[in-house]
């Protein structure tokens, strides 16, 4: 599978979105002494899928926060389409709503209907109507195969369908670009694939999405492009076929051939050395 | 030697029953259950406490309850809003109201609002709005903490999926954290009100005319009546048991469903 592949299969009746293109330049973050992120850069142009792979604790999940604002970069720049996010006047909230987050832990909101999850923030930020507001999550639930849960409760439904009904919420602001922070760390490993072809077909629709995950299946078939963080740095970034099949950097090599291979580790390899979780 | 578990267990069931036997059968063989049954519960003493027990009395401690959870629960909101404040000197302001009014005995601070204050600016003040004032006041610091942990302990990711959804902080403080913090808050708000219904018994410092007695004022000058026992007493106890028991009820309840919709 060639990454390029997604381009040329845009879906023409999907709908046409603003360009959403990524900026990242010199971006440095510590909490404490702790230094996770060390002059980081890196681009998504529109319409790219970008998968940030690495070991836990190489700032990836803290550099999609960065992006989004949740954390606060200490110093480098950030630009997201034609705004300026490190702006200290850059509006936050009216940037937050063109851009898409997908969490680890869903955080669907517990005391809402599914479908009140995807329609508030439609009601309460864009002003939709209410009817309005329904129909785009209606259509955004069926999108992700779960139309008949609208009235559920989250609570009732499994990790996977939580994570769709989050990934329709976010869509259901018609953002720019999609965020996606580990979506499939926290799930059952037979509602992975649910959640993965839901991501391929968003792809494939020409979203432009960064990725944090530990899928390199996913990495290897959908992205265009694969960056290897480790030690608050990147490693090594390219083509996801070469940087998966073919690392260059020796860390990238020891990293993936533990993920991949993880019952046959070479003992005598470097020891990366186990850092603390994100 | 050694004695397995279930043994084990076994005995000490069997000694634990065997002294709670031993008690029940003393107690019934020794005491005079015709004087102790006369001194509790005499129903001719009962039936003159109505109907002014139910009609002044209840009425009295459910009205004294219900205002003072008014101011209450109206200050503790606005003590935990300034408790999570990013302005410090509202956070300052919060914890030393906090801070003394839980620390004060509740008595004192009926003394203060019913004799201290209408002396020091020369006003006399209904005893109704008094004995609001003075329980809100007390109350309002133990709501306020109850509120803060509430508001606390919503998930952060909660607030984090709301923001990144385009939401201000106060948008999504009002859609999002706070009817997920009442829920969370709604047991122990329960049991903030039965406190409340105990504590309203405090305002007999105040003084009050007989139409302003409260349950235990009542009971208390029921005591005087020749050869009353303990009857008004023990009357005026089983009218607060019928409002605290079915409250305590009622917040097991919402702890149980809290529970459910919890994952």
């Amino acid at each position: 599978m060639n990454g390029s592949d997604t381009h040329d299969s845009k879906n023409q009746s999907s709908p046409t979105r603003a360009p959403g293109a990524i900026s990242v330049s010199g971006v440095t973050k510590a909490f404490g002494d702790n230094e996770v992120l060390k002059g980081i850069t890196l681009s998504v142009e529109p319409g790219e899928v970008v998968c940030l792979i690495g070991p836990s604790g190489s700032g990836k999940s803290t550099l999609l926060r960065c992006i989004n604002l949740l954390e606060k970069p200490d110093a480098g720049e950030i630009s997201v389409g034609d705004t300026l996010v490190t702006d200290p006047e850059c509006d936050i909230d009216d940037f937050r709503r063109r851009v898409g987050l997908v969490f680890q832990h869903f955080n669907l909101f517990p005391h809402l209907t599914v479908l009140q999850n995807c329609s508030i923030a439609q009601r309460r930020v864009l002003k939709r109507s209410e009817e309005e507001a329904d129909k785009v999550s209606m259509r955004n639930l069926e999108q992700v195969g779960l139309a008949d849960k609208a009235a559920a409760k989250p609570s009732s439904l499994s990790g996977g369908q939580q994570q769709r009904v989050a990934i329709a919420r976010a869509l259901s602001m018609d953002p720019e670009l999609m965020l996606f922070d580990e979506p499939t760390s926290a799930l059952d490993p037979e509602t992975v694939g649910d959640v993965l072809s839901v991501m391929r077909e968003l792809a494939d629709a020409g979203m432009t999405m960064l990725v944090v995950t530990h899928e390199m299946g996913f990495a290897r078939e959908v992205a265009d492009k694969v960056v290897f963080m480790d030690g608050g740095i990147v490693v090594e970034q390219g083509p996801a076929a070469q940087v998966i099949n073919d690392p260059q950097n020796p860390r990238t090599r020891l990293f993936l051939s533990r993920v991949l291979n993880p019952t046959e580790v070479d003992l005598g390899e470097v020891d990366l050395g186990e850092k603390p979780a994100e | 030697m050694a004695m397995t578990a279930i043994k084990r267990a076994k005995v000490s069931r069997g000694i634990q029953y065997s002294i709670l036997i031993i008690a029940v059968v003393a107690l019934a063989l020794i005491a005079d259950w015709g004087k102790i049954g006369n001194a509790f519960f005499n129903l001719e003493i009962a039936k003159n406490q109505f109907p002014e027990i139910i009609t002044t009395a209840f009425v009295n401690t459910l009205l004294f309850t219900a205002l003072g959870f008014v101011v209450g629960m109206s200050g503790g909101i606005l003590l935990a809003l300034m408790k999570l404040s990013s302005v410090a000197p509202y956070r300052w302001i919060a914890t030393i109201y906090i801070e003394i009014f839980r620390g004060l005995p509740a008595l004192l601070v009926f003394v203060v609002f019913g004799y201290g204050i209408p002396a020091a600016f020369s006003i006399s003040i209904n005893t109704y709005i008094t004995a609001m004032l003075a329980l809100g006041t007390v109350s309002a610091a133990y709501i306020s903490e109850t509120i803060r942990a509430g508001l606390q302990a919503v998930p952060a990711g909660q607030m984090e999926a709301a923001r990144s959804l385009g939401m201000s902080h106060t948008r999504a403080m009002v859609t999002i954290i706070i009817p997920q913090a009442i829920r969370i808050v709604l047991p122990p708000l329960t049991n903030e009100i039965i406190l409340l219904t105990k504590d309203s018994s405090l305002i007999y410092v105040l003084g009050l005319t007989v139409s302003q007695y409260d349950l235990t004022k009542f009971g208390r000058v029921g005591l005087t009546a020749a050869n009353a026992g303990l009857t008004p007493l023990v009357l005026a106890g089983a009218c607060y048991l019928i409002i605290t028991v079915p409250l305590s009820y009622l917040s097991r309840r919402f702890e149980a469903k809290t529970a459910r919709t919890k994952k």
